[in-house]
Formats: C-alpha cells, sequence, structure tokens
C-alpha cells in the first residue's frame, strides 16, 4: 500500500528547518520518520506523516511549498546483502530507485526502506515475487510509535 | 583640425587637446553651427528623425540657438533597437567604414555605423581622453579591454595609436597573461573595467608580483559604474592614478568624456557631444548643477546622428572651473541609473531580461532578485528564484535541472553566466508599489 509522502522545500540557510519543525510541533503532528537530501543550496524535507493532509495544511498556512508524493515502505531482510538482493531485484526488472531511506521502526529481523520508484506499479509486481510487501500503515504507525 | 584661435603659446598639450581649452563663445559658435548641420542630416536622411520633427512641427531652421536644442525630440535605446539593424544611418554603406553592435539588449543587438571621419573623430577623442591625463608618446599601453563588436577595444586602440603611444591589443581576460605582459613589457597605462583591475591586483599578490614596483602608473577605468572608495583602492594598492573615462556605443563608444589630473569630474567633449540634464520623469531640461538625467546628442557623427540621447545615466553638469584649466564642461561621476538597467562586467543587463528567461522555463512569471556582488573584485551575478508549486519536486535531480534550465536561459539571454539560487516562497521581499528587482552589493565591504 503507498504512503503519502510529504516533501518540503527548505532553503540551506540558517532556521529554514526549524520553521517547518516547530510549525508541525505546534499542531501536535507526529513524524514518524523522514530525510533531508541536502544541495549546496537547497534541500528537500522529505517525512512521513500518518496525518499527512493535516500536516500539508500547516505547512502551507506557514508559507511552505509543499509537495505530496507516493512513496513505499518494504521489508528489506535484515542481513548482510539484504538491500542488495532488493536492489539487484529492481535492476532486473528495469525499475529506477528515485530515493530510498530507512524507516525508523524498531523490530526484528527486518529493516523498513522508503522507496520511490519511477514506475512502482513493475517495483511492486517484482518485489511481490519474493514476498517482499509493502508494510500495513497500521504496523507503521500504530505498532511501533517513533519520536524520530 | 584647429582653424579656431586659441592661445598655445603656454600649452603643452596635444594640438588634438585644443578644443579642450576653447573660449566659451567660440566653443558654443562651433557647437550651434554642428548642431544645426547634425539636424538637417538627421532631418534629411533619417525617417524616424524625419516624422517626429514632422510631428512636433519643426523643421531644421526652427533651431536657431543651442537652446533650441530642447525643442527637438528625444531619442531613445529603444528606437536603435526598433531600427535594427541599419534604419537609422544617414550615410549609405559606400561611406560607412565600421560597424560595431551591442549585446545589452534582448533579442536584436543594437548596431553603431562610422564614416571615415567619424573613425577620425573618435581617434581625436581618445587622445585627448589620455591627454587629459597626461599619457602621451612613450606611454606603453595596454588595453585591456574587449576587441571585435564591442566598442571598448578598437576605440581606445586607434586613439592610442594616434596619440603615438605603444599600444598592446591584448583586449579582456587571461589575467596570468596580463601581469605577464604588464611586468615584461614595462606596461606605464592600462585600460580595462575598473572590476576587472580590482581582480587583477588580486591576481597579482597571489602569483608574488607587486604592482607597486612596475612601471605602470596610470589607469583608464570605465564601461562600469565605480565609486571614490574604489578609485582610492586602486591607487592604494597598484600605486597608480585611477581615472574614470566615460562612453557609450550609441554615441560613439569609449571618448565621451574622461576625468582630467585634476580628478574633478569627467570632462564631456562637448564639441562634439552636446550635453543636457533633464528630469527623467518628466524630460523637462534643468539648468547646469542640477541632478538629473544626462542626454546627449552628437555634433559631429556623419553616419548614425543622434539627438537627444536618453542616457538613463543620473549626473549633474559641474559649474565650477575645473583645476585642470579645460573650458569644456565636466559631467559628476556617474554612479547610478534612472532605469532599473545595471552595468556588469561592462554588459548592460536589464531586469526585464533576466525576466524573459525564467519564462522560457516557467509558465508564470515567480518572484526573483537579482543580486549583484563583487568576489574576488569580479562582479558576480547571482538570480534568486522563488520555487513555486508547479516546479517544486521532491526528487533533487529535478530541481537541480530546474536550477540549470533557468541558468542557462539567463546565460543565453545577457550573455553572462549566472549563479541561479532556488529561494523558498516569500522569503524575497516584497513592497507596495515598486518592487525592488535588483540589490546592488557591489560597494559593500566583502567579508
Amino acid at each position: 500500500m503507498k504512503l503519502n509522502q510529504i516533501s518540503v522545500f527548505v532553503q540551506n540557510e540558517a532556521g529554514s528547518l526549524t520553521k517547518y519543525l516547530r510549525v508541525l510541533a505546534d499542531g501536535g503532528v507526529n513524524i514518524h520518520t523522514l530525510t533531508l537530501a541536502d544541495t549546496r543550496d537547497f534541500g528537500i524535507l522529505r517525512m512521513i506523516i500518518r496525518e499527512w493532509e493535516l500536516a500539508r495544511e500547516l505547512l502551507e498556512k506557514a508559507g511552505a511549498v509543499v509537495k505530496v508524493s507516493e512513496v513505499y515502505a518494504i521489508h528489506v531482510p535484515h542481513r548482510p546483502g539484504g538491500l542488495a538482493e532488493v536492489t539487484d531485484l529492481l535492476l532486473g526488472a528495469r525499475v529506477s530507485i528515485e530515493y530510498m531511506y530507512a524507516y525508523n521502526l524498531r523490530g526484528e529481523g527486518s529493516a523498513v526502506m522508503v522507496f520511490c520508484f519511477d514506475k512502482p506499479q513493475d517495483a511492486l509486481a517484482a518485489l511481490a515475487k519474493v514476498g517482499l510487501n509493502p508494510v500495513e500503515p497500521a504496523l507503521l504507525f500504530g505498532a511501533a510509535p517513533s519520536t524520530c | 583640425m584647429n582653424q579656431h584661435h586659441w592661445n598655445d603659446s603656454e600649452c603643452l598639450f596635444l594640438p588634438a587637446s585644443a578644443p579642450d581649452y576653447l573660449p566659451l563663445p567660440q566653443l558654443r559658435s562651433l557647437q550651434l553651427q554642428r548642431l544645426r548641420a547634425t539636424v538637417k542630416r538627421c532631418y534629411e536622411h533619417v525617417a524616424l528623425f524625419r516624422s517626429r520633427m514632422e510631428a512636433k512641427g519643426l523643421t531644421p531652421a526652427d533651431i536657431r540657438t543651442l537652446d533650441d536644442i530642447r525643442l527637438l525630440p528625444f531619442t531613445e535605446k529603444s528606437d536603435l533597437r526598433d531600427t535594427y539593424p541599419f534604419g537609422l544611418f544617414a550615410s549609405p554603406m559606400s561611406d560607412i567604414v565600421r560597424l560595431h553592435a551591442s549585446s545589452g539588449t534582448t533579442g536584436k543587438p543594437i548596431v553603431v555605423a562610422y564614416t571615415q571621419n567619424d573613425i577620425d573623430v573618435w581617434k581625436n577623442v581618445i587622445q585627448r581622453t589620455f591627454a587629459c591625463a597626461g599619457v602621451g608618446r612613450g606611454d606603453i599601453i595596454q588595453n585591456a579591454y574587449g576587441y571585435g563588436l564591442f566598442t571598448g577595444g578598437l576605440g581606445v586602440h586607434y586613439g592610442a595609436e594616434a596619440l603615438g603611444a605603444t599600444v598592446i591589443p591584448v583586449s579582456g581576460g587571461n589575467t596570468d597573461r596580463q601581469i605577464m605582459l604588464m611586468r615584461d613589457f614595462g606596461i606605464t597605462v592600462i585600460c580595462c573595467t575598473p572590476s576587472y583591475f580590482l581582480h587583477i591586483i588580486d591576481h597579482a599578490e597571489k602569483i608574488g608580483v607587486d604592482i607597486r614596483k612596475l612601471p605602470l602608473r596610470a589607469g583608464f577605468f570605465g564601461a562600469e559604474p565605480w565609486t571614490e572608495e574604489m578609485r582610492k583602492r586602486i591607487e592604494e594598492l597598484a600605486g597608480i592614478k585611477a581615472y574614470d573615462i566615460y562612453g557609450l556605443s550609441e554615441i560613439i563608444g569609449p571618448g565621451v568624456g574622461a576625468e582630467s589630473q585634476a580628478q574633478d569630474g569627467l570632462h564631456i567633449f562637448e564639441d562634439h557631444f552636446f550635453p543636457e540634464i533633464v528630469d527623467p520623469k518628466t524630460g523637462e531640461s534643468l539648468p547646469d548643477g542640477e541632478e538629473g538625467e544626462l542626454v546627449l546628442s552628437t555634433l559631429s557623427k556623419e553616419a548614425m546622428p543622434i539627438l537627444r540621447y536618453r542616457t538613463h545615466d543620473i549626473t549633474s553638469i559641474l559649474t565650477t572651473p575645473s583645476g585642470c584649466g579645460r573650458t569644456i564642461r565636466r559631467i559628476r561621476r556617474i554612479n547610478r541609473r534612472s532605469d532599473d538597467m545595471f552595468i556588469i562586467r561592462g554588459v548592460n543587463v536589464f531586469p526585464s531580461q533576466i525576466e524573459t528567461a525564467i519564462l522560457q522555463i516557467e509558465d508564470t512569471l515567480p518572484h526573483y532578485l537579482i543580486i549583484l556582488t563583487r568576489q574576488n573584485n569580479l562582479d558576480q551575478i547571482t538570480i534568486q528564484v522563488e520555487v513555486t508549486e508547479k516546479y517544486f519536486s521532491d526528487k533533487v535531480s529535478e530541481l537541480q535541472s530546474l536550477r540549470q534550465r533557468l541558468a542557462h536561459a539567463v546565460e543565453q539571454i545577457i550573455g553572462i553566466r549566472a549563479e541561479l539560487q532556488l529561494v523558498e516562497p516569500r522569503t524575497l521581499a516584497r513592497s507596495e508599489g515598486k518592487i525592488a528587482r535588483v540589490s546592488d552589493r557591489r560597494n559593500q565591504p566583502q567579508n
């Protein structure tokens, strides 16, 4: 099942990150996981939030430019070579990974990675063949609350 | 060329400089005679000038005194663009010996033409530019203005040769070579933009050359606005005298005006270029001494005479006599303009050009700010563009690509590489009324 990821454009300067984090904090919104893609001039803050619609509203009200995009959280075998197997598989299915990052989920035996694919349907089909399926939202948001 | 009476018994200057010292009644009479001939030439040979004069019910016979110049219509830069390429020429191509063109416009360049006589006038005013500062035969001049379509390089070149000086046509760029020539050839005079010279000073220090110990003694700096503070810095760091020069392609190129050794304003070679100051908003003539927009008319140009050209440069005509004894009038140093045009590395740029570039990439114009800075003594242009929802992406590569496409579009239009920064929405200052599109921080102290 797809996740709605919230991305925000942040300038590479002091205070720009905390400004938006504060907006979410004041709105009582919890960030389950996040990653910051940074370049010399700007950054893209990508967040997985259960109340993503509320988060978008709060951020836009604060003047942020926000994008909602579809990403997938996948269980990846938690052992040496586990992630390499997944990327090999995707390569074989001619799927490109636009970006990925680790989901902050504490559990045994598996790791969760968030992926943005160029061809999500192909990716999911290829992963399903080897029994790798998107993680259920209940597990992501409910079972292991995270303070990140 | 000097058939006028003037007292040259004590004159130590070039004969070419004679008009600089004409008694005022003679200068005014010469100007009037030339103005009337120019107006007649414009009326008879240039359709645009004729129709504009007719619209005002004017004929050349209506210009009886120098003050009557105020009756004449103005000429704008857009007139040169609209008549591209040869629409303002008053001479047949068979009489034209040179064409130059400027890059400083959207799309089409501005073309300017010279007859042999125009070239001779140009040589004369450049000789006078150098003579103003005591440069002459025996001097070795490194001409680092760009050679080619730009008027700077060749304009200075032929005048410097006519002066009897030795000219090194090095053109711009390649700073290591500039410094090597300066040292090995015993250069005494350099011509370039002030910001480029500061860059040369900086680079020389880096490679262990002390310009103060070289024979270099004077620099002629123009093609971009600069300040008294920059002059002090240049003079201290390089151990030379730094002179401000003024010119524009539409009038002739370099050689419209120059400082003398008194360094008390720029003498306009007004036997060839008639200066007026007008209110930039109303176009009303202002008396000498008052600040306003400089308007120039050519008095002897044949191929492309120009009546009352709006320079958009803000200055005033100085009313006190110059310490050097020249009688031709002076203008105060120019450091600001009446429109939003800015000059970077000698190139004229309008914010509208940046807008055109952005709109080639994005559908609607986002807020943007042009920031001019000076890094390592070279002018830099940075354009901040606010990211809009439509063009924001969660993928770094897409934003980088947007940034590069914007930067490329800007470079294609203005001819200068610009640093392009994507910034958050609403970070650029909004104001009621006129929005500041340009932030010129070139004269702020560097940190």
